[in-house]
């Protein structure tokens, strides 16, 4: 008797999530001025970006905000190999990519993006990175504004 | 067992669309003012349950986007995939079970996915679901077996959505606060018989927080005491065919050890307002059955009789309900919410008189799978 | 004032990599019907359920209500836990809860994963914020490789270390007839010379794809110690699921959620020296590296002195503390289940059911589970109650 396996149609679940005030502030100064924006907690003095209401550690709201350069060092990055279909185009991403953890001068958390280095003996944590944008015609509001991040 | 109390409470107005509002920020909003509402800090919360659902979020790990937002920062976590009446009961089991207050916290956006793919990712993928089942249609399915069993009308589940949404209009967190009349139900569009639209509750965008603690947070805590008298839930059969979709046994027992626990052996009599989960206007006579507040099959008569309305003998869902609201997953909590402040006294303009103990309810699963039944008391 | 609770029974499924044979249901039968007869109970004798695993890894809403015919759950109380890979630990510890509360006597703790119908990198990518980390995240294993990158900076450890963790969790699984690579041991070259997956991360050093499942049964005392000789009580737990995007976790430091959840932890269990405390450990490792380093924030070792720990021997059988007899989850990762595994093995140390894993005279066993944005659980179980 043949065992058998019932596979999904291909329907997609389509969402739509709301961004909120401070990220869509976010994206605006990338839009406008291509520049980042964190914030700061009143408590703790830490800046974080991107920008939140409420600072996790402290349990207050913040409305500080804190514009900052668009580089930043390397603090911990990935190559990757594996082919995988990617849940947001559908399709397979093209690998390989790096993944990486920046932190931006000036922000006491890590930005992740994409690295536009994949050659191993030519990446490494400690080395500073500049934010690479799209031409602001081709801006839509989200993260792919930035297009990746490159070494310096 | 010691006695504990619901001693804070918090809900967003629920709104079709909450488009500047993220999950973190309904759930630090609910979060903040339940503190305020108990007179407590985060300091005085030993733990937190978030109630959350992956299919509506559009996330694995859905409690991902709000634990710190609840302040779980630095604290012990958990949470709870259901409605938001079973993460209660987790949350309760953790302040009998060792911690001095319990915060659980439920979300969910409506708006943000498409709630017939999201339901019907509920039904079994190899049987049900390639029929296109969602929520709708399947109580639809339970609306049809139960009217036909015992001759229950359109008209008086029409009754049921009149009611309900007159009552929200004392009701400032309820979306659709309405004037019908049974011929306007009557008339409303045929969604899937005999659900017509106004049978069903809206979709909703929306939070609610209660602060659950023991005797030492209810001397701290500002607020009067909300006793948690009695709880129990009950599950029953996955497939809508091996269920007697007009008779909710799950409901019946997990009602039966509910009182139990309270010491309330006529419910009818002893309960003096109840606030139940009425996704459908079918479900509250359903409901009410299965509860024992009249006999199976009474459901129709027993809202005929005005027994249920504001001034009723039983009021049932004086805050409107699911029908005026529907926040899934927090519309369990805030049927808490809502009999929490009966029994406090605080319901403005919905409030029933000389409210002693309530009764709150919420479901979980296709057609009322499984319910889970709260009692609380004034004393 | 809460009750004691004690684990009485486990059961699992023989983990593999594909169970054409069982649909998830049927799969978690297996694992109940085993648990039930290991604590000779039946379902009839059984007051709660807790059961959990991510929705989207089967692609099936509200799992919990889908599964009841295969968990038990009908007429009965059942509620679903979940938070993405620490699933199995928060299951455990909402078990022992429904008991410590007094609202039950018997419960029934459940985790599961059928891999096989899935794509799970698919779903794990979408355990990011669909805002902010989507678009770079590409699920589990890149994301700990960017902490192994950032520790073998740090300290200069080597990929050679980690492949020895590798080595031990491997060799362990030979002595566990349910591990999904019971049968299938690797040498250290081996695992040296594995693909690269994801720069320092190759196929040797991470977790296999499993189906299985796991069931656990917790008890009240007054009720544990008729049905079961040696029962294993809960001295302890603790959980720190402590962010929300991944940016905020800084992987210069160690693993912060770990350190909290484990110091208090061991503050309410009386640990003061988990190396030598400790008679066993079943860690949450996910890959290798995490071996080194993750070991560091438990104490057992100082921050850099994972990797000499791990060629010393310490963490073998027979050494000082013995991590993950079972062969942990780099033999075994059926996700939803996986950290309920843990606080199984761990149950299996105290109550003397290990077999050919048994590590000789456990009082005293941990175990971990994690997942999610870096998150950790502690659960500490005892022999003697507490």
């Amino acid at each position: 008797m043949e065992l058998l396996t019932m596979t999904s149609p291909d329907i997609g679940m389509p969402y739509e999530w709301s961004v909120g005030i401070y990220g869509s502030k976010f994206f605006e100064e990338i839009k406008r001025n291509q520049r980042f924006v964190g914030i700061r907690c009143p408590q703790c003095g830490k800046v974080r970006v991107p920008p939140r209401r409420v600072c996790g550690a402290c349990f207050c709201e913040m409305d500080e905000l804190v514009y900052l350069p668009s580089t930043g060092t390397i603090t911990a990055f990935s190559i990757v190999n594996y082919p995988f279909i990617d849940p947001a185009t559908g399709i397979e991403r093209p690998v390989p990519y790096t993944y990486g953890y920046i932190q931006l001068d000036g922000a006491d958390n890590i930005f992740s993006h994409i690295i536009n280095e994949t050659d191993e003996s030519k990446i490494k944590v400690g080395m500073r990175v500049r934010a690479v944008f799209k031409a602001t015609n081709e801006m839509e509001g989200n993260i792919q504004d930035i297009r990746y991040f490159e070494i310096e | 067992m010691e006695k504990i109390a619901i001693v804070g409470t918090a809900q967003t107005k629920y709104e079709r669309r909450k488009k500047d509002q993220t999950y973190y920020d309904m759930v630090y909003e609910v979060t903040t003012a339940a503190l305020n509402d108990a007179g407590l800090t985060l300091a005085d919360i030993d733990n937190v349950i978030t109630v959350s659902n992956d299919f509506f979020d559009g996330r694995t790990i859905s409690s991902m986007a709000v634990g710190e937002a609840a302040g779980a920062h630095d604290k012990n976590i958990s949470t709870v995939e259901g409605d938001g009446t079973f993460g209660a009961f987790y949350g309760a089991m953790r302040v009998w079970g060792g911690y001095r207050s319990t915060l659980v916290v439920a979300h969910s956006k409506g708006s943000e996915g498409n709630p017939k793919f999201i339901s019907n990712a509920m039904f079994d993928p190899i049987y049900h679901r390639p029929l296109g089942l969602d929520a709708i249609s399947s109580a639809a399915l339970q609306a049809n077996a139960y009217m036909t069993r015992y001759g229950i009308t359109e008209e008086q589940c029409a009754l049921v959505s009149v009611k309900n949404h007159g009552n929200a209009k004392k009701n400032p967190f309820a979306q659709l606060s309405l004037d019908l009349t049974v011929d306007d139900v009557m008339r409303s569009p045929k969604i899937a018989d005999p659900l017509k639209r106004l049978d069903c509750s809206p979709v909703s965008d929306g939070a609610a927080a209660i602060i659950i603690g023991n005797e030492e947070i209810v001397r701290k805590a500002k607020s009067k005491p909300v006793w948690i008298k009695g709880v129990a839930h009950c599950a029953e059969e996955y497939f809508l065919g091996d269920r007697d979709l007009a008779n909710p046994k799950a409901l019946r027992d997990a009602a039966k050890r509910a009182y139990q626990m309270a010491g309330i052996v006529n419910p009818r009599e002893e309960i003096d307002v109840a606030e139940i989960y009425d996704a459908f206007s079918y479900m509250e006579p359903l409901w009410l059955e299965g509860l024992g507040m009249c006999e199976a099959g009474a459901g129709g008569v027993l809202t005929e009789s005005g027994v249920t309305k504001m001034d009723g003998a039983l009021p049932v869902n004086p805050s409107g309900g699911v029908l005026s609201a529907h926040a899934v997953l927090a519309a369990g909590l805030a049927r808490l919410i809502e009999s929490s402040l009966q029994v406090r006294g605080e319901a403005g303009s919905r409030q029933i008189d000389g409210v002693k103990t309530a009764l709150a309810h919420g479901i979980n699963g296709a057609c009322g799978q499984s319910h889970c039944v709260w009692i609380l008391g004034a004393e | 004032m809460a009750r004691r609770g004690a684990i009485i029974g486990t059961g699992q499924t023989h983990h593999r990599s594909h169970r054409l044979d069982v649909n998830g249901r049927e799969m978690i039968h297996e694992a109940v019907t085993r648990a039930l007869a290991d604590c000779e109970l039946t379902m009839r004798d059984i007051d709660a359920i807790v059961i959990g695993n991510m929705d989207h890894f089967e692609a099936i809403n509200a799992v919990d209500t889908w599964s009841v015919e295969g968990s038990g759950g009908v007429m009965k109380p059942i509620m679903k836990v979940t938070t993405g890979g620490t699933t199995g630990t928060s299951v455990a510890i909402a078990a022992y809860y429904h008991v410590a509360s007094g609202m039950f006597d018997k419960v029934l703790a459940i985790g599961w994963e059928k891999n096989s119908e899935s794509d799970t990198t698919g779903a794990i990518v979408t355990c990011s914020d669909p805002i902010w980390d989507r678009y770079s995240y590409s699920g589990a294993i890149p994301s700990l490789a960017t902490e192994a990158s950032a520790y073998m900076e740090k300290f200069g450890a080597t990929q050679r270390d980690a492949a020895r963790v590798a080595l031990r969790e491997r060799t362990h699984a030979q002595n566990n007839p349910y591990a999904h690579m019971h049968g299938r041991p690797l040498t250290l070259d081996e695992i040296l010379g594995s693909p690269m997956l994801t720069y320092p991360i190759k196929l040797g050093d991470i977790c296999p794809r499993t189906d299985g499942a796991a069931a656990v049964v917790f008890a009240a005392e007054g009720v544990a110690e008729k049905l079961a000789p040696r029962p294993a009580w809960v001295k302890a737990n603790a959980v720190r699921h402590t962010n929300t995007w991944f940016g905020d976790v800084d992987q210069r430091t160690g693993l912060e959620s770990l350190e909290r959840a484990s110091r208090e932890a061991y503050a309410a269990a009386g640990i003061k020296n988990p190396a030598e405390d400790f008679d066993v450990a079943e860690l949450y490792l996910p890959y290798s590296y995490a071996g080194l380093k993750w070991i560091e924030a438990l104490g057992f070792c100082p921050p850099g002195g994972g990797p000499q720990f791990i060629w010393d021997g310490h963490t073998d059988m027979g050494g000082k503390i013995p991590v993950n007899p079972s062969g942990g989850v780099m033999s075994t990762n059926c996700i939803g289940a996986t950290a309920l595994l843990r606080v199984a093995e761990a149950a299996i140390q105290v109550m003397g059911k290990g077999g050919a894993r048994q590590v000789p005279e456990v009082k005293t066993a941990l175990a971990t589970g994690f997942g999610g944005c870096w998150w950790s659980d502690v659960f500490i179980l005892g022999k003697e109650k507490p």
